[in-house]
């Protein structure tokens, strides 16, 4: 089922805390176009968080204005406001004297669904975020890993199908193998719901694997370059985002692309040299090129058939 | 001078530890009544002081500046010794029940008032945030999430009461005939008969570690999640 993804707009909006010199959020203005991951990456304390809030008011915009399609969220009521919003945060938040299943069902079971609707809904959802739906069910979070239960707050945040998600660094507790196949089966899902998202990292390989688009914040909350993350590792807007993107940004650039993205040549299926999945990023391949001290590659399908080669100087054109 | 212990079997004229025919000729008229009174006294004492820390909970737990005076008070309250209180009650309110209530419902109040505004002030920050962006009202987020995360922490307070409730309550014969400590009393005051104090006594512990047995259960069963953790 795929829901209507919102545009949301960011139109100068500020959040002066009181008490505080500086803004945490200074004039934000940017759109994030319907159905587009944008992934909010800066330094500690530059405004991420107060920034996504703001959205769903659980911070108060202190002036400017936020859009969802084309609506302000001041002329929303604040319920309809957050129920039409999925939330997801890094310490989860689940009910801890909810099962898995009446966790997901609590904002479906606010709007007055039915028993039998929701009942398949949460199955549905627990087949999408990769839990076992008559084992997982009835358990209670306590009784879950760390990345189980950001599944469960994923499928929650997911349970009223809203048309845009805010994530506040939903896989920043989680171990690196667990993360990486987290953010796997996230983009997936995105491909499937198609979702606007607005998702909020400090780490910039997260950001440059998730993200449509990338908003650098820097302090105090002043966009420093909000671009495509092509875009911003070819061509950051200044020394504050080029250090941010790290030294390595060519090598990182590399992640962005495939060995299915080059124009393969056909070549002699010379034994000994390496046989590479044609879903491997350009990054991984030079690896394997350095690692064994080869010029050239045989690009295989999933089945393990070659479909040609690839030079070392073509994986770095 | 030995005491005469009227014309019962040869184990009350010789004030036995464990007269059973005693036990048995007097269950119906002396010790099941007195449990009965007991079981009401202590009940209501519960009831009563429950809906009153309730109330009170929930303006504490709401507005800060209730939680000190209505705790201090609470707490003062705590500190005074029953018969003390009792003492102080009988001019106001003469030696009836209602003595009796207001002393019992006094000593349940702070550690029910305490419990369930620590019940409540105990849900996690991430929780609430999660409630909060979910689009949960503050009147949903406080009956489907902190009243029942609340839950282990009043029933635990609850147990407290319930135990000390039913223990303090042999000390309301002194106000009023009633309650298993009126058989107590009666034995102590004529002839210090050893069999009727231990029987009485027995069934206010006994009476203390069912309501306690029967609480636990319903902790179980109310907050199974509770034991997860
Ligand atoms: N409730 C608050 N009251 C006052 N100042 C706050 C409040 N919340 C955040 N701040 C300040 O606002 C600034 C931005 O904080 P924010 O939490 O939005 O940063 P962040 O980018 O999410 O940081 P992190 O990566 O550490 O999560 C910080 O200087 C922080 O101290
Ligand atoms: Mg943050």
């Amino acid at each position: 089922m795929r829901s209507q993804a919102a545009e949301l707009v960011f139109d100068e909006a500020t959040k002066q805390y009181p008490g505080r010199p500086e803004p945490a959020v200074d004039r934000l203005s940017l759109t994030v176009p319907a159905g587009e991951i944008c992934v909010l990456v800066g330094p500690s304390g530059g405004g991420k968080t107060t920034a996504l809030k703001l959205v769903n008011r659980l911070i108060p915009l202190s002036s400017g204005d936020i859009r969802i399609d084309g609506t302000s969220i001041l002329d929303l009521d604040l319920v309809t406001l957050r129920r039409g919003i999925g939330y997801v945060i890094q310490q989860v938040g689940l009910f801890p004297h909810m099962t898995v299943e009446e966790n997901i069902a609590t904002v479906p079971r606010l709007l007055g669904w039915s028993r039998q609707r929701i009942r398949e809904r949460v199955l549905e959802l627990l087949e999408l975020v990769g839990l076992d739906p008559d084992h997982d069910r009835r358990r209670y979070p306590a009784q879950l890993s760390g990345g189980q239960q950001q599944r469960v707050g994923l499928a929650r945040a997911l349970a009223a199908n809203p048309p845009l998600m805010l994530m506040d660094e939903p896989f920043g507790a989680i171990d690196p193998i667990v993360r990486a196949r987290l953010q796997e089966e996230f983009l997936r899902l995105q491909r499937e719901l198609g979702k606007t998202v607005v998702f909020v990292t400090h780490d910039i390989d997260e950001a440059i694997k998730l993200g449509d688009r990338i908003a650098i914040l820097r302090e105090g909350g002043r966009l420093a370059q909000y671009d495509t993350p092509a875009r911003i590792l070819a061509e950051p807007a200044d020394e504050f985002v080029a250090q941010f993107v790290g030294a390595d940004r060519a090598l990182k650039a590399l992640t962005l692309r495939t060995l299915g993205d080059l124009d393969l040549r056909p070549g002699t299926w010379l034994p000994g040299l390496p046989r590479v999945p044609v879903a491997t990023t350009l990054r991984d391949a030079l690896a394997v090129l350095v690692a064994e001290g080869h010029e050239r590659l045989i690009v295989v399908d999933e089945a393990g058939e070659p479909l040609g080669t690839a030079t070392r100087d073509d994986l770095l054109a | 001078m030995i005491p005469s212990f009227g014309q019962g079997s040869a184990c009350e004229r010789t004030n036995g530890w464990w007269c059973t025919d005693w036990l048995r000729d007097h269950w119906g008229d002396t010790l099941q009544p007195a449990l009965l009174q007991h079981v009401e006294l202590s009940l209501i004492a519960v009831a009563v002081g429950f809906a009153i820390a309730s109330a009170l909970a929930i303006a504490g737990f709401r507005f800060r500046l209730v939680d000190a005076p209505v705790g201090a008070l609470a707490d003062f309250l705590y500190t005074i010794p029953s018969l003390a209180l009792f003492q102080l009650l009988v001019p106001l309110t003469g030696l009836t029940e209602t003595t009796v209530e207001i002393a019992l419902v006094s000593y349940t109040l702070l550690v029910l008032y305490r419990n369930m505004v620590e019940g409540l002030r105990g849900v996690p920050a991430d929780v609430l945030e999660a409630a909060r962006g979910m689009g949960l009202t503050r009147v949903q987020t406080f009956v489907r999430v902190e009243l029942p995360l609340a839950a282990p922490a009043v029933l635990a307070g609850l147990r407290i009461a319930t135990v000390s409730t039913i223990s303090i309550a042999t000390v309301a014969a002194f106000v009023i005939p009633k309650g298993l400590g009126e058989p107590i009393f009666v034995a102590l005051n004529q002839n210090l008969f050893k069999t009727e104090i231990l029987a009485a006594g027995g069934l206010a512990v006994a009476l203390a570690l069912t309501a306690d047995g029967v609480l636990v259960l319903a902790q179980r069963l109310l907050t199974p999640w509770s034991r997860l953790r």
